[in-house]
């Protein structure tokens, strides 16, 4: 049976069942608290940012599989990254997601393609973006939380 | 269900043939045929309430309680005719006892601001532990207006009121005990009579919560012996915006009005006004009137019914979803009371409702994922959400066959 395939993916799956950077960072420079009121999705995002690159990234939380499996894509992405490649990755992965017409190619993202599946799912999108919303405020404000409503 | 329903319950129940009463059961969702099981949510409405409706504004429409025309004469007839229904429904004494309001939130907003008006600081008022936010959240604005107290019975761990708990909240203080007659997240039917036997000892108001009881129980408010009843019309079968306020007369008597203007006063100058008698010194501005006689018609469908036989067909329903869901693996029902409304809340391990949603909806299958407005329940049983499958006399044994099978494919999937 390959039903809703194009939302639950493998790789969306595997990282579901095995979130990557799954953990606490005690010298995180930011943590960044992200809820979701509507399904109780809630996660909290550390990042550690130094020369204005993100050296480390990681999160823990409660949440559905897109949610988990999205955070989790979202770490791996953008480990390593300076914090403005993270800017244009959150803003290329929100297109992918909220827009009427993409400009965004889903085999430009890597393995972050696959949300683009979310798409077709409206109540969905923002599980899909709600680690992202938690980073953009992590890299891009002060506060310490951020709620999709 | 109730042993009282069963043993009543002996005429067949031809689903298929009720199932034609209701338009909008015959569509197909993502390529299967709708299963709607999100009746807790509200309810469908019967083809003679979509007539009804259509039929006022098309021929009835005009204000009411003023004019001198004919339409208005029509539709004031109508209005008020719909007043007798609900009355007749709930068998309260009078019309003068029936107040339309939005829905069940506002006719609990309208018992915190109008009867909250008479509570001081340090006065109580119990709650339970299984209320929906509608009859938490007004008490919690009131308690910030005045400084009352909120007291809560705690629930069990099967989804049951702690009762022996309830004799030692009650103090010289407590002023109203406002609790669910059956809850929209566990499905629970409480035990209405036991509970107002102790407020009344102790000489304290009750005001019941019938969101989800009357599209199930009957309901008689005399029985009962409560001083309030809130329910809303959608989830009897009526359309949205309408909902009801059954008020033992001596206490409205009592209570100042709710809102202000039109339909409410008798004479108005700047010096004083004077307001309108029961019930419409509650009901300011123009009503929802297509809505009140949209409602009317779905008790007058209902009376038609052959109510034992529906109730029946749902305690078996709610019977088969029970061992059915308890079949499939990794999967937990919240809330296992003796007495149930028939719907099964439930959280499967691995998946997450929000998932179980999408993956059911594509099945065909409409079914509520989330905390349900009863966000206590979720954090007393430690779940952040759960699903919810919640019947009525339309659905089929085999919708639920379907979800049960959608269950275990969720489970295959996702865990």
């Amino acid at each position: 049976m390959n039903e809703m395939s194009d939302l639950y993916q493998e790789l969306i799956l595997d990282h579901k069942r095995h979130p990557r950077n799954f953990r606490e960072m005690p010298d995180a420079t930011r943590a960044v608290d992200g809820h979701n009121p509507l399904c109780g999705d809630q996660l909290r995002l550390f990042v550690k940012v130094s020369d204005r690159r993100v050296e480390d990234v990681s999160f823990v939380g409660v949440g559905c599989a897109i949610s988990m499996a999205s955070a989790s894509m979202l770490t791996e992405a953008v480990k390593g990254k300076t914090v403005e490649e993270a800017e244009r990755l959150f803003a290329d992965v929100h297109d992918l997601l909220t827009s009427a017409h993409p400009r965004t190619d889903p085999a430009a993202l890597g393995n972050l393609g696959v949300l683009a599946g979310v798409h077709e799912y409206p109540m969905r999108v923002k599980c899909a973006t709600l680690s992202w919303h938690t980073l953009d405020t992590a890299l891009n404000t002060e506060e310490d939380s951020v709620t999709t409503e | 269900m109730s042993a009282a329903i069963l043993s009543t319950a002996t005429a067949p129940w031809v689903v298929e043939r009720v199932r034609r009463d209701f338009p909008i059961l015959d569509q197909q969702v993502h390529g299967y045929p709708l299963a709607y099981l999100d009746n807790a949510a509200t309810t469908q409405k019967p083809r003679v309430v979509l007539d009804t409706l259509e039929h006022y504004y098309r021929h009835d429409n005009a204000n009411v309680h003023r004019g001198v025309h004919l339409l208005a004469e029509r539709a004031t007839g109508d209005f008020e005719a719909a007043r007798e229904s609900v009355r007749r429904f709930i068998n309260a004494r009078s019309t003068r006892e029936i107040v339309f309001v939005r829905g069940t939130t506002e006719a609990i907003n309208l018992v915190a601001s109008s009867f909250g008006q008479g509570l001081r600081e340090g006065d109580e008022v119990i709650l339970t532990a299984m209320e929906h936010h509608a009859n938490i959240v007004p008490w919690q604005l009131l308690r910030e207006r005045t400084g009352i107290v909120l007291r809560v019975l705690p629930i069990t761990p099967a989804g049951e009121l702690d009762l022996d708990a309830l004799p030692g909240l009650f103090s010289t203080r407590t002023r109203l005990l406002a609790v669910t007659h059956a809850s929209n997240a566990l499905g629970t039917i409480n035990p209405i009579t036991d509970i107002v036997s102790v407020a009344r000892e102790h000489e304290v108001p009750v005001l019941l919560d019938g969101a989800q009881a009357v599209p199930h129980l009957r309901v008689d408010v005399q029985a009962l012996d409560c001083d309030f009843y809130a329910f809303s019309g959608h989830k009897l079968f009526g359309p949205t915006g309408i909902g009801v306020l059954y008020g033992r007369e001596s206490m409205l008597e009592a209570m100042p009005p709710y809102q202000g203007g039109g339909e409410m006063i008798r004479t108005v100058s700047f010096e004083k006004t004077t307001f309108a008698g029961l019930p419409h010194r509650f009901e300011a501005g123009t009503p929802d009137i297509a809505g009140a006689i949209g409602l009317g018609r779905a008790i007058e469908y209902l009376e038609g019914l052959d109510w034992e036989a529906a109730m029946a067909h749902e305690a078996r329903l709610l019977d088969h979803a029970t061992q059915s869901l308890e079949e499939v693996p990794g999967l937990r029902i919240i809330g296992q009371a003796r007495d149930k409304v028939a719907l099964v809340s439930f959280v499967m391990d691995d998946v997450h409702p929000h998932d179980m949603g999408t993956i059911l909806d594509h099945r065909g299958l409409a079914v509520r994922a989330g905390h349900h407005c009863a966000m206590p329940v979720m954090t007393y049983f430690r779940v952040p959400a759960t699903s919810r499958a919640s019947m009525a006399f339309y659905n089929t044994f085999e919708e639920i066959d379907r979800l049960a099978d959608a269950l275990r494919y969720a489970r295959e999937l996702l865990a």
